[in-house]
């Protein structure tokens, strides 16, 4: 890297220039990649948190708004208790309405139905486990809007009085709605649903059991998906996340041609020197090696600030209304790609060097 | 600094010819050229502008191989190697001035130097360099860069740059073109007391005629032929 490092200090301020852009763009890619978490977890997060396997729905539902669509009963859950790899499947409700807390707040709310001490049965953080009739465990999120311990949520129309009486450790949401599990029973209640009917089977296979979702659909005359297939059920969620993936994928393109097109000039403005170093012996690996490393170092230090500065931004972000969350792998996954695709574009641009002749040196052409 | 020459034997160059272009518009850049320059001597080539002056240098740095003829350098045929080693000898035994020194801009008087070294692996680095900068009067402009320095001293530097190497053969490409005569005389007469010093087989090309006294032979080109 002799000649990369003299070169990234002489003519710096052409090459913090491209460093900008790069770096920009690597904020860009931090606060797009917390807000594609933000979106997911808002849309799916009580999904995800649910120790299930996969969801068997009334046979023949479409994908989009499946939750809301589909009803089965206690016959097609047994189905799935005795299909092979099945650790437990159990009936599961899942609805959207509109409440309001005692205080006159209104609150929207994806109901969670689950059979208390059944493995859908969520663990509290703090106040105590689903039980009572009227009992609402909430997600923390809730908590975090105002909602209390002991305060009661009233749900529209039907006027159904509910207790909050426990809340989850981490953010339960469905459809940008917060999650509140109640006992199965109240939920049919609440849903008008005869008696033994729910949403869906929701489906735990045993530790290192494969199931086989064709054949439990064939016994149960159901349509399963599996837990991360039925993330595309939610609300908008197909929707939010391909945008933001083609916002991103748009993003690692034009990063690429960015670096590609300053190399290219860069390049081509150095070709006279590129040849008096290829005749006073400078082999075309060696100066190869070096234009890569040159773009290592700017998209290494480029993507670091932007990361930094990224991430000083989402935290002022985060917890507002937007739905942000910063995960440490989809950053780190995001960086790694800008300064890969960054490397090709570099590539590209710098395989150039391999084709100066170094008779240019002399100003002799054969 | 040191300089090992006890088994150099110079430049050949035998029945040399280079064709340029393609089909019907072939010419003949250098014609049956024979040449040979031992170590220690300067040789300036002169003739008028499309002579076959700057072929004949290609050919003798190993930068392009020959029709016809053969070129050895230290009895080691050019031709016959493939072109990365054609480049690993031109890097350790060939040493190129060019007009306007031709350096790096990125480098400074000293880093111009340390490069030879850091291309050939070597790790004398900056004190050689320095001693080498001292040898040709720039001592003083060791963290200049090209731009900061005049024509003169940037053919000082490229000399420099040159010998650091220990070359075999030293090849000059119009090296006082952008110089005035005063500075001409200093670079041609500081090449001619290198050529000896390190005994390095010297090649001049150049139009100056007013700095040939300071050269052991003068041969001119004409047509892609020598003579004289």
């Amino acid at each position: 890297m002799f000649l990369a490092l003299r070169e990234l200090r002489f003519a710096r301020s052409r090459f913090a220039l491209m460093g900008a852009v790069v770096a920009l763009i690597a904020v860009l890619m931090v606060l797009l990649s917390g807000l594609s978490s933000g979106l997911v977890n808002d849309g799916v997060s009580g999904l995800r948190r649910m120790p299930v396997t996969a969801f068997g729905f009334a046979e023949g539902t479409r994908v989009d708004g499946a939750f809301s669509r589909s009803v089965v009963d206690a016959r097609q859950v047994e189905a799935w208790r005795g299909q092979p790899g099945v650790e437990a499947a159990e009936p599961f409700g899942n609805m959207l309405v509109n409440a309001h807390s005692g205080a006159g707040a209104p609150i929207d709310l994806a109901l969670f139905g689950v059979r208390p001490g059944s493995f859908l049965d969520p663990t509290p953080a703090s106040g105590s486990r689903l039980g009572s009739a009227d009992g609402l465990v909430v997600s923390s999120t809730l908590l975090d809007a105002g909602l209390r311990l002991g305060d009661t949520v009233t749900i529209d129309r039907l006027g159904v009085k509910l207790t909050v009486i426990g809340a989850t450790a981490d953010q339960r949401t469905f459809g940008h709605v917060d999650v509140a599990y109640l006992p199965l029973d109240t939920w049919r209640r609440i849903h008008s649903g005869a008696d033994g009917e729910a949403t869906a089977v929701a489906i735990k296979a045993r530790n290192g059991a494969t199931l086989d979702l064709a054949a439990g659909d064939a016994a149960a005359r159901t349509t399963s998906l599996t837990l991360a297939g039925a993330y595309a059920t939610s609300p908008g969620y197909t929707a939010e996340t391909s945008t933001l993936t083609l916002i991103q994928v748009f993003l690692y393109a034009i990063s690429a041609l960015v670096v590609g097109a300053f190399f290219t000039v860069w390049t081509i403005h150095r070709r006279h020197e590129l040849a008096v170093l290829r005749a006073i012996g400078a082999s075309r690996a060696y100066l190869l090696r070096d234009g890569l490393a040159q773009a290592l170092l700017i998209l290494l230090a480029a993507c670091a600030a932007g990361v930094l500065a990224g991430l000083g931004m989402g935290a002022l972000v985060a917890g507002g209304d937007v739905p942000f969350t910063l995960e440490p792998p989809a950053v780190l996954t995001a960086a790694g790609l800008l300064i890969a695709l960054g490397l090709l574009g570099a590539a590209t641009a710098i395989v150039r060097i391999a084709t100066v002749n170094p008779l240019a040196a002399l100003g002799a052409q054969r | 600094m040191k300089l090992d020459t006890a088994t150099r034997t110079g430049l050949r160059l035998a029945g040399v010819t280079l064709r340029l272009g393609d089909g019907d518009d072939t010419i003949k850049a250098l014609d049956a050229v024979s040449l040979t320059v031992a170590p220690g001597e300067l040789v300036a080539v002169v003739g008028p502008s499309g002579a076959g002056k700057s072929s004949l240098l290609a050919l003798a740095g190993g930068l392009t191989v020959p029709d016809e003829g053969s070129v050895t350098v230290d009895g080691n045929d050019l031709a016959a190697m493939n072109p990365a080693a054609r480049t690993a000898y031109r890097r350790e035994h060939i040493g190129f001035v060019f007009q306007n020194g031709n350096l790096i801009p990125a480098l400074t008087a000293i880093d111009q130097l340390r490069l030879i070294h850091h291309l050939n692996r070597r790790r004398t680095g900056a004190q050689d360099a320095a001693q080498w900068l001292a040898e040709v009067g720039m001592a003083g402009k060791a963290h200049r860069r090209p731009h900061q320095l005049s024509g003169g001293e940037r053919q000082r530097i490229g000399i420099a740059r040159t010998l650091i190497g220990g070359p075999s053969l030293l090849l000059a490409d119009e090296p006082t073109a952008a110089l005035d005569r005063a500075r001409s005389h200093e670079v041609v007469e500081l090449l001619a007391r290198e050529t000896k010093r390190a005994a390095v087989a010297s090649v001049m090309v150049t139009h100056d005629t007013d700095v040939l006294q300071h050269c052991d032979r003068v041969v001119e080109m004409v047509d892609g032929k020598l003579s004289g």
